[in-house]
């Protein structure tokens, strides 16, 4: 044993941070799990025999408007961790809480829009093979965005309680990655059902 | 001053109560518990399986035979074939990754270790899920109980139209819930590997296992969450009332296949990749030869990865697709023989002109060698498409994906068990059973799948509960079901075995196979912190360094 811990000849390990390869990996697994919604969305792209069919429905004002406020919560969700990083504690809540409520209004705005389509075009996810894709496929979306507020939450919540110190910077870091694969995959996801599928 | 160090000759284990220790394995995060319990479940799951697999071959023993009705026989395929691939292959690899991994690279732990505990669970959960519906699947509509779908579930027999009752949710459910727990475990290795290795683990000295693994856990977080995602699909058609696979309104089937098999293609090579890497740790030990092409091997592995989730298609020859796709899925599943043929290539140079112990896990390689070489050929003979579009579905299939499925992963397995069993419990197996259990488990296995290969040539279809006297059947699937009684009575032997090597084996000692990789360098079994201090390494083989101090495998690398 005792010559196992001789120091080795000088040789250098490439050691990266455990927490950003486990993100990284469950984001390529997530990745997975939407790339197969996308593939059945788009092969089933003007399939439905019978109506409605996205083009008579599908409104681009307010999912416009969605994106804008989901994309922007990125850009606040990385103001938060710079702040927390440089030790601004009372800054960062004030960004993440930006970051929260942007995240909210899209949900909100999702809502809408979801009661509509059934309200007013008797659009379900029984109804064709549109609305089965398109429910699931943002409702799968709809589903990480819930998961994400609910964690930027706790941390606000924590951090409002005085638990969160500059040195948990790191793994509200992560977190934070996890918040722009949310709007990554909703640039594709607007891609394939408002852009292509419309 | 504790009471523990006035009598430290005294065990912990011993001293505490049954309860007390059982409460000690259900909380436990250590690596090495989880993938003994890992073993241990997939084991159990194994001879459940063997026995459905036993009964199969018990009803097809003859023709027209009566011992199982259809729809238990349809039951009986759907829960050995599910069973064998995500309740037996995945826990027993991922176990032994597991437990080996941090000891190989010279780790503490995990690099996630109560991620680790929960992904175990999850797949005891998903296990029981999935057992639980042959009592609890009748549901509100009294129909059906274990699932009877197959185990790659093809729409539309999945529909609520053709499967009534809750067989195929269990099915769903267990399977998904298994899958979370294997995407944690492949997240968790990746980590280990990237991130725990000792000072000195370099990547290209890192054991040819870890590398296999690595690869591996890259397929599981690609592969499975596609299966996961389907299975999605499925429950939401089947409770919902969706539409992705339902026929009547405009789903597609085919959807379903491709989905699948992009899963199911690639988990393959997740079941046999481990077992290739179990290999690469025992042939150079029992060749006292370092492996030949280490870094051929890892690009080898690496390449079988990458083309591994390109060739999905080919198992969907018989749908009519297009020419082009078919030649498309024909050519890359020839490819992929090419990295597959460089390590056989490797492993028999790695044994030519080694000094050669045949002892029980050589054994166990060396067969898996010819076993996994001839499933393979027949694997490039189903490439071809029209000969496909002749065999497809037939028992020819179900010969060939057990000689690379049982030849190679479960021979691995077991290759695997008898070289780590004394690391890992301190007592050797007995060398004398282990040789009858590998020669009846030999025998017995070419004589249950090799006859398959004819009577597959000769017609029989695959899942059929019964075939007609006098088209020349009887004899090939008599001699088949022959070969599972001689397979029972070798695995019988290993269950002995283990059972009266934990009591009365040969102690082991810390390297009884006088190995290279670090895992031999700490006590056996290891403590709960695995190594006194944390080893440094300065080549591929530090054992080696150690035991010839003039000599360090460090002067000779690069060379290979």
């Amino acid at each position: 044993m005792s010559t196992l811990t001789k120091p080795a000849p000088a040789c250098d390990v490439w050691r990266p941070s455990r927490g950003k390869i486990g993100m990284i990996c469950l984001i390529t697994a997530e990745s997975c799990i939407f790339l197969t919604f996308v593939v059945a969305y788009l092969f089933y792209i003007g399939k439905s025999a019978t109506g409605p069919q996205p083009a008579q429905v599908l409104e681009l004002g307010l999912v416009i408007l969605n994106s804008i406020a989901l994309i922007s919560s990125s850009f606040t969700a990385v103001a938060a961790v710079r702040l927390l990083e440089g030790g601004n504690q009372g800054k960062c809540w004030l960004w993440l809480a930006i970051t929260i409520a942007l995240g909210a209004f899209f949900v909100g705005g999702t809502i809408y829009e979801w009661s509509g389509l059934m309200r007013d075009h008797a659009l379900y996810p029984t109804t064709n093979l549109f609305g089965t894709t398109f429910y699931s496929l943002v409702g799968l979306h709809l589903f990480h965005v819930i998961v994400g507020l609910i964690l930027l939450s706790t941390v606000l919540a924590m951090g409002l309680l005085g638990w969160v110190k500059p040195r948990h910077a790191p793994a509200f870091d992560l977190l934070s990655w996890y918040w722009h694969f949310v709007d990554a995959v909703w640039i594709v996801v607007f891609v394939t059902v408002y852009v292509i599928g419309r | 001053m504790t009471l523990a160090e006035h009598h430290p000759t005294i065990p912990a284990e011993v001293s505490r109560t049954l309860g007390a220790r059982l409460h000690g394995w259900a909380v436990t995060v250590d690596h090495k518990r989880l993938g003994i319990m890992y073993v241990c479940f997939g084991l159990i799951f194994f001879v459940i399986a063997g026995i459905e697999g036993a009964m199969m071959r018990a009803q097809l023993a003859q023709a027209a035979g009566k011992v199982v009705d259809p729809a238990t026989f349809n039951q009986l395929f759907t829960m050995h074939g599910t069973t064998m691939v995500f309740l037996v292959g995945m826990p027993m690899l991922l176990g032994m990754a597991n437990y080996l991994i941090p000891l190989m690279i010279g780790a503490r732990d995990m690099a996630f270790p109560r991620l680790n505990a929960f992904g175990l669970w999850l797949f005891v959960f998903g296990a029981i899920l999935l057992y639980y519906s042959y009592i609890g699947a009748q549901g509100l509509y009294g129909t059906s109980a274990a699932p009877d779908v197959g185990w790659f579930a093809y729409a539309p027999l999945t529909n609520r139209t053709f499967s009534p009752g809750n067989s195929t949710d269990y099915w769903i459910l267990g399977i998904m819930v298994s899958g979370f727990g294997s995407i944690t475990t492949a997240i968790n290795l990746l980590a280990t590997i990237l991130v725990m290795r000792c000072p000195g683990m370099t990547l290209m000295r890192l054991p040819l296992m870890a590398w296999m693994m690595l690869v591996v856990s890259v397929l599981v977080i690609i592969a499975i969450p596609v299966l996961t995602g389907a299975q999605i699909m499925l429950l939401l058609d089947r409770s919902l009332g969706m539409h992705f696979f339902d026929t009547q309104n405009g789903g597609s089937s085919v959807l379903w296949q491709h989905l699948f098999w992009f899963f199911g293609h690639p988990e393959v090579y997740i079941l046999v990749l481990p077992a290739f890497g179990f290999f690469s740790e025992v042939i150079p030990v029992f060749s006292r030869k370092v492996i030949f092409g280490y870094p051929l091997m890892v690009a080898a592995t690496v390449a079988i990865g990458f083309i591994s989730l390109g060739v999905w298609a080919h198992h969907m020859f018989a749908i009519g697709m297009s020419p082009a796709l078919n030649a498309f899925f024909a050519a890359s599943t020839l490819l992929i023989s090419i990295p597959t043929g460089i390590k056989i290539f490797n492993w028999m140079g790695t044994m030519i002109g080694g000094q050669i112990i045949f002892a029980t896990p050589m054994l166990f390689a060396s067969a898996f060698l010819g076993i996994f070489t001839f499933g393979g050929l027949t694997g490039i003979m189903l490439a071809v498409v029209p000969f496909t579009w002749q065999l497809s579905d037939s028992y020819f299939v179900v010969g060939h994906f057990h000689y690379v499925l049982f030849g190679g992963t479960i021979f691995g397995i077991f290759s695997g068990l008898f070289y780590w069993f004394p690391k890992a419990t301190g007592r050797m197996l007995s060398e004398r059973l282990g040789k009858w259990f590998f020669w009846l488990l030999f025998i017995g296995f070419n004589l249950t799948f090799f006859p398959m290969h004819v009577s597959g040539i000769l017609g029989m279809p695959r899942r059929v509960y019964m075939y007609q006297p006098d088209r020349g059947l009887e004899l090939w699937n008599m001699l088949s079901s022959i070969g599972v009684i001689i397979q029972a009575m070798g695995i019988s032997l290993f269950v002995l075995n283990v059972l009266i090597s934990l009591r009365k084996g040969k102690v082991a000692g810390n390297d009884p196979w006088n190995a290279w990789t670090l895992e031999w360098a700490t006590t056996s079994p290891p403590p709960e912190w695995n190594f006194d201090q944390v080893p440094t390494v300065g080549s591929a083989r530090p054992l080696w360094d150690i035991k010839n101090p003039t000599d360090p495998d460090s002067n000779h690398e690069g060379i290979s």
